[in-house]
C-alpha cells in the first residue's frame, strides 16, 4: 500500500490534515454537546467525560496497534489477515515521515491520524444508549474492549483489504464500520442494561439545554463535511461529489423531519430539526462516494421518515430506554444508507458499480450482506462484552447514584454550581 | 405587621415591582418559583408529545406595616392583572415580630427608615 516511489501531493495533504480536524469537531465538542445537552443537568458532565476521555484513550489505542490491527500487512494473504491486519505497524514502527500513501500522496501519518479519529467516534455515538446509567469504569473497559474486538476487525474487513471489501461492498465513510456498528450495540446495551429507574416510554425526559443540543449538530454538520469529503483521502472531484451530496442530504433529512414533525405534533421542534440533520448525516455517510443530487435527496428523505417513525412510535411502543436514540439514529440511518447506497449509486460517480435503481442488483445483494454482517457481528460481540463486564466489575451505578447524578458520585463535581 | 405573599406571572413582574414603588413599598424579595395546576401546556421530545402541568411563576415576599397592606395588595392585583386564568393569588399572613440587624429594632420600626418617613 506504501511505497517511498510515490510523490507527496501538498494539496491531497492538506485537506487530509483539514479533515482529520474536522472529524475531531465531531466528538470533542459536537458528540459531548448533542448528547450532554439531552441528558439532565445531573449528568452532563457524564456525557463530557465520557467522549472526551474516549478521545485520548483510543487514540493512544490506535497508535499502540489499532492501526496496524486494521491497516497492517503482517498478515496479509493468510487465514488470519481475513480478520486482522497485523502486528508489523504496532505503535507505527516503520511508519516515517517519508512514508507516503498511494495513490492520493499523503503522508502515511496523516492517513494513521485520520483514521484514529474514526476510531474515536464509533465508540462514543453508544454513548447515547447507556446515558445516565453507566459506571464510568465500566464504559471504560467496555470502549476499549469494544474497540479492540468489534471496531477494529469491522474496519479491516471494509477498509483495510479484508473480505467485506474484498466482496465489493461500498462503504465511502463508515456506514457499516461506524453507524450500523455503534447503533446496533447502542441496541444491545439499552436493551441489557434496562430503562433508567424513572424512564416512562410515554412521558419523555426533557433536554437540559437544547442550546447545547443545536451547537453539538451544527458542530456535527461542520466535521461530517471531514468525515466524508476527506474519506477519499485526496482533493478531487469524487470528494467535491461528497461534500455536495453530505450538505444535501442533512438538509433534506432536516426539513423532513421538521415537517413530520409540524404535522404530527403540531409544531416544528429543535431538538427534531437537528436530529433529523443527524440521521441525514449518518445515512449518506456510506453513499457519498457512490451517488450523486437524486440519491442524496432521496436518501435524506426516507432516513428522515424511517428513523422519526423508530424514535416516535417504535421506541415508545417496545419501551426500550435507548436514552438519546444512538440506535433510532445511528443505528437505522446507518442500515438505510447502507442499504440505499445498494439502490442509488450510480457509475457516473463510482465509475463502475452501480445500484438496483441503475440496474445491477448485485449491489443490493453485497450491501445487504454487509449491512446484515454488521449487525449481527457487533450485536454478538457487545453481547458477549456486556455480560463479562457485568459479571466482573458490574456495569451499572447503583440506584442512589442513578437518582442523585452520575456527575456529583461517578466524578465528584456539577456542571453548574 | 403583615406578610404579603404573592403568586404572580412571570412577564408581570416588572410592573408590578413598579406599582408596589409607586405605592411605597421599596422592599420585598421574591423567588421564581414551580407550582402544580390545571393548566396543561403540551410540550414534545422527538415525536412523542406530552403535556406538563409544570407552571413557573414568581412569588413576591413583602413584609408592610398594616397600614401600608392594603395599597401593597391593590397594586399587585392592580398590575398583575391579565383577566386570563393563571393570574396568580395574593395571599396576607400575619407576622409576629421583625429585628433590623443593623440597630437590633425590632417591631414595625424594623420595616421602615424613620428619618426619611414624615
Amino acid at each position: 500500500m506504501t511505497t517511498l516511489l510515490t510523490v507527496l501531493n501538498a494539496g491531497n495533504t492538506a485537506w487530509l490534515t483539514m479533515s482529520t480536524i474536522l472529524v475531531m469537531l465531531m466528538t470533542i465538542p459536537g458528540l459531548a454537546l448533542f448528547y450532554g445537552g439531552l441528558v439532565r443537568s445531573k449528568n452532563i458532565l457524564s456525557i463530557i467525560m465520557q467522549c472526551f476521555s474516549l478521545t485520548a484513550v483510543i487514540s493512544i489505542l490506535w497508535i499502540a496497534f489499532g492501526y496496524s490491527w486494521v491497516f497492517g500487512t503482517g498478515f496479509h494473504g493468510t487465514g488470519l489477515g481475513a480478520f486482522i491486519g497485523g502486528f508489523d505497524k504496532t505503535f507505527l514502527q516503520g511508519v516515517g515521515i517519508t512514508s507516503v500513501m498511494a495513490p492520493s500522496g499523503v503522508p502515511e501519518i496523516t492517513f494513521c491520524m485520520f483514521q484514529c479519529m474514526f476510531a474515536v467516534i464509533t465508540p462514543a455515538l453508544i454513548v447515547g444508549a447507556f446515558a445516565e446509567r453507566l459506571k464510568f469504569s465500566s464504559f471504560l473497559v467496555f470502549s476499549i474492549l469494544w474497540t479492540l474486538l468489534v471496531y477494529n476487525p469491522m474496519a479491516h474487513f471494509v477498509w483495510g483489504g479484508g473480505w467485506l471489501q474484498q466482496l465489493g461492498a461500498l462503504d465511502f465513510a463508515g456506514g457499516t464500520v461506524v453507524h450500523i456498528n455503534a447503533g446496533v450495540s447502542a441496541l444491545v446495551m439499552a436493551l441489557m442494561l434496562g430503562r433508567r429507574s424513572d424512564y416512562k416510554p410515554d412521558r419523555p425526559i426533557a433536554a437540559t439545554n437544547v442550546t447545547y443540543v443545536f451547537l453539538g449538530a451544527a458542530f456535527l454538520w461542520l466535521g461530517w463535511f471531514g468525515f466524508n469529503a476527506g474519506s477519499g483521502l485526496t482533493a478531487d472531484g469524487l470528494d467535491a461529489n461528497a461534500f455536495l451530496v453530505t450538505h444535501l442530504c442533512t438538509c433534506v433529512a432536516a426539513m423532513t423531519w421538521m415537517a413530520i414533525d409540524w404535522i404530527c405534533s403540531a409544531r416544528p421542534t429543535t431538538v427534531g430539526a437537528c436530529t433529523g440533520a443527524v440521521a441525514g448525516l449518518v445515512a449518506i455517510t456510506p453513499a457519498a462516494g457512490s451517488t450523486g443530487v437524486l440519491g442524496a435527496m432521496m436518501i435524506g428523505f426516507i432516513t428522515a421518515c424511517c428513523c422519526y417513525w423508530m424514535v416516535a412510535y417504535v421506541k415508545p411502543k417496545f419501551g426500550y430506554d435507548d436514552a438519546l436514540d444512538a440506535f433510532g439514529v445511528h443505528g437505522v440511518g446507518g442500515i438505510l444508507g447502507s442499504i440505499l447506497t445498494g439502490v442509488f449509486a450510480t457509475a457516473a460517480i463510482t465509475g463502475g458499480a452501480k445500484g438496483a435503481l441503475y440496474g445491477d442488483w448485485h449491489q443490493l445483494g453485497v450491501q445487504c450482506v454487509a449491512t446484515l454482517f454488521s449487525i449481527v457481528y457487533s450485536g454478538v460481540i457487545t453481547f458477549v462484552l456486556f455480560k463479562l463486564i457485568d459479571k466482573t466489575i458490574g456495569i451499572r451505578v447503583d440506584k442512589r447514584v442513578e437518582e442523585e447524578g452520575l456527575d456529583i458520585y461517578e466524578h465528584g463535581e456539577n456542571a453548574y454550581n | 405587621m403583615k406578610k404579603i405573599e404573592a403568586i404572580i406571572r412571570k412577564t408581570k413582574f416588572e410592573d408590578v415591582k413598579e406599582a408596589l414603588l409607586a405605592a411605597g413599598i421599596e422592599w420585598f424579595s421574591y423567588y421564581e418559583v414551580r407550582g402544580e395546576g390545571k393548566m396543561r401546556q403540551a410540550r414534545i421530545y422527538r415525536g412523542v408529545m406530552y403535556n406538563t402541568s409544570c407552571i413557573e411563576r414568581v412569588l413576591l415576599n413583602i413584609v408592610v406595616r398594616d397600614k401600608n397592606v392594603e395599597r401593597a395588595v391593590a397594586a399587585v392585583q392592580q398590575a398583575a392583572h391579565t383577566g386570563e386564568i393563571g393570574d396568580g393569588r395574593i395571599f396576607v399572613i400575619p407576622v409576629e415580630n421583625a429585628v433590623r440587624i443593623r440597630t437590633g429594632e425590632s417591631g414595625d420600626i424594623a420595616l421602615y427608615n424613620a428619618e426619611q418617613e414624615k
